[in-house]
């Protein structure tokens, strides 16, 4: 798939945290090599904790640090953060509103052979429900910095989604992120299509095939999921009467929901997603994968084709 | 000292006072566990705790965390007698718009440190709080109250784990060991003997003392602050409803509120003991 993994990228922005501000601590179980957390260990021994494999205890010892003025930045893969210890992560971070970003890495079906068991595919389901909780899901190592940067500075809890294998470059180095706001890569007219993550760049892709066959989609970036840009969501569904999302993630409960919510409410068009369809995973490269479960540019192709013939 | 003691007696006293009073006019709450736990509150937040009511979020303050959640009246009733807010709050507890939820809420109560009701989750926050303030290398410490059912959940053992690997000298729990949850006697409903053996193990420091005997709660919270290589636990031997006949080692008492005239009872036979820690 190319490019540098999101992980990496984040790896890296902790190193740049850690020096800049001396109330970043970083976390992890027991998998600091596989979520790059091991370059903050190696750079700030004595900020960096190793709570051992006991991810509800990752959580809880976040909180207290965080209670005490820190700056936590919990990792481990997505499955176990937001799945093992969802409770912890309610009751503990969120109903406090404590200042904890967790860093979930190796989410989604890319996870590749490790299997359905460590393939997190409803994460942001889990974590969007949640008050006070925001979730952001970067396309590529640029956005990853930017919001691993971004969330240091907001006040309260943040859901940071990375992935385990390399991803293209979508955006230029210097971009900047704001909560609450998408990016609108691509302009079009005929068709949205919604995407984060490694969807984003596939998104690209599907609108360069679809306009060989004359149809204009305007591509939005949402990886604000939590606060979603509301306003861009309107606004572009007004514009192509027809919207199509993309998540390396369920169809339930993920992305392809929260735009379903927003428009149904506000501006009612069909919605078509591309995503998981309620199934778990299994073992394969991640490019099988994605080819199987239906996640690729094809894919957002013939959901647009779909969107199409859905449109009044 | 005997003078400190048995102002210590009347507070814990006049805690078991409000805990009736404030379970009795919500006609809710958990009056058995509160009541087992006033004698170690009363030593916390009279003797030995560093806070300010005046200024609670002060950096180098003691923490205390009710990992026990459900014990909430004892906590409000002494931060309300310590003065972190005022005692008229206290006939709000658990009604609408009041900030004395069923269980704490750091972000509505003055003094209250940590969020807690979901079992265990509160220890391990105790926990990340001494590894914070450790890093800041901060006079502080960090009290937490365990119950004797809630060491079932896995997350405390994780917790323990934690504290004793990274040397949590700071750090003092205190298990309020009344031998009765909701379901039953701890040991028949899921036994945790050998407790002391666990902790030990563990890697902490284990004090067994009876929780209703004041100098042996103060003798055990200063030996725990000696402790330099690790955590402590002191494992406090209580009875659930301590101090209300009609209430001890009764396990219906868990999470029921007591009747008009019960509340009658309950205080005058409290109001008597008092007059009598007076006499003595």
């Amino acid at each position: 798939m190319g490019g540098i993994a999101t992980r990496e990228a984040y790896g890296k922005a902790l190193v740049e945290l850690g020096q800049e501000n001396p109330k970043i601590v970083v976390l992890d179980a027991d998998l600091s090599k596989s979520t790059k957390t091991s370059d903050f260990a190696k750079a700030f021994p004595e900020r960096f904790f190793n709570i051992g494999i006991a991810e509800q205890n990752l959580m809880g010892v976040a909180a207290g640090l965080a209670a005490v003025g820190k700056i936590p930045f919990a990792s481990t893969f997505a499955v176990f953060a937001a799945g093992r210890a969802f409770e912890i992560i309610r009751n503990s971070i969120c109903y406090p509103k404590l200042n904890v970003k967790i860093a979930a890495t190796h989410a989604g079906l890319t996870v590749g052979e490790d299997g359905a068991s460590h393939q997190a595919i409803e994460d942001l389901a889990l974590m969007r429900v949640l008050p006070n909780m925001q979730v952001f899901v970067p396309a590529d190592a640029a956005q990853t910095r930017a919001i691993v940067r971004k969330a240091a500075e907001i006040e309260g809890p943040v859901y940071i989604r990375l992935g385990r294998s390399g991803v293209p470059e979508v955006f230029s180095p210097d971009i900047r992120f704001e909560p609450g706001r998408g990016t609108v890569l691509k302009e079009g007219k005929d068709v949205t299509i919604v995407a984060l993550g490694i969807m984003t760049a596939k998104a690209l892709e599907a609108a360069k095939m679809l306009e060989a066959e004359g149809i204009a989609a305007r591509v939005l970036d949402m990886a604000s999921l939590k606060p979603i840009d509301r306003e861009l969501l309107v606004e572009s569904a007004r514009l192509t009467g027809a919207v199509v999302t993309a998540e390396e993630h369920s169809v339930i409960g993920g992305l392809g929901s929260a735009v379903a919510e927003v428009l149904s409410e506000e501006y009612p068009v069909p919605v078509v997603k591309v995503g998981v369809k309620d199934v778990f995973g299994e073992s394969g490269t991640p490019s099988a994968l994605l080819e199987k479960y239906g996640l690729t540019a094809r894919d957002i192709v013939a959901a647009v084709q779909k969107a199409l013939t859905l449109k009044r | 000292m005997q003078e400190e003691i048995l102002n210590l007696k009347l507070i814990a006293n006049q805690l078991r006072q409000h805990v009736i009073k404030m379970v009795g006019e919500a006609n809710s709450g958990h009056p058995g566990g509160s009541l087992s736990a006033a004698d170690i509150l009363a030593v916390l937040f009279f003797k030995e705790m560093r806070i300010d009511p005046a200024n609670p979020k002060w950096q180098d303050r003691d923490r205390f965390v009710l990992s026990k959640g459900h014990a909430s009246p004892v906590l409000y009733a002494a931060l309300a007698e310590r003065g972190f807010f005022p005692k008229e709050w206290l006939s709000q507890f658990r009604k609408i718009n009041s900030p004395l939820q069923g269980h704490p809420d750091m972000k509505k109560v003055p003094g209250v440190e940590m969020s807690t009701g979901s079992l265990g989750q509160g220890f391990s926050t105790a926990v990340g709080m001494a590894l914070g303030l450790k890093l800041d290398r901060s006079p502080a410490r960090v009290y937490v109250l365990l119950g004797d059912g809630e060491i079932q959940e896995g997350i405390v053992w994780e917790a323990a784990m934690a504290a004793a690997h990274y040397k949590l000298n700071n750090l003092t729990a205190i298990l309020d060991y009344n031998g009765l949850q909701i379901d039953g006697p701890v040991q028949e409903v899921m036994n945790p003997e050998p407790v002391a053996d666990k902790w030990r193990s563990f890697g902490f420091k284990v004090i067994t003392i009876d929780g209703h005997n004041i100098p042996e709660i103060i003798n055990a919270i200063d030996a725990a602050r000696q402790h330099l290589e690790g955590p402590t636990i002191i494992i406090a031997k209580t009875i659930k409803g301590k101090g209300v006949s009609f209430m001890e080692n009764r396990v219906e008492w868990h999470g029921s509120a007591p009747k008009p005239e019960q509340v009658a009872e309950a205080l005058s036979e409290l109001q008597a003991r008092r007059e009598k820690l007076w006499e003595e």
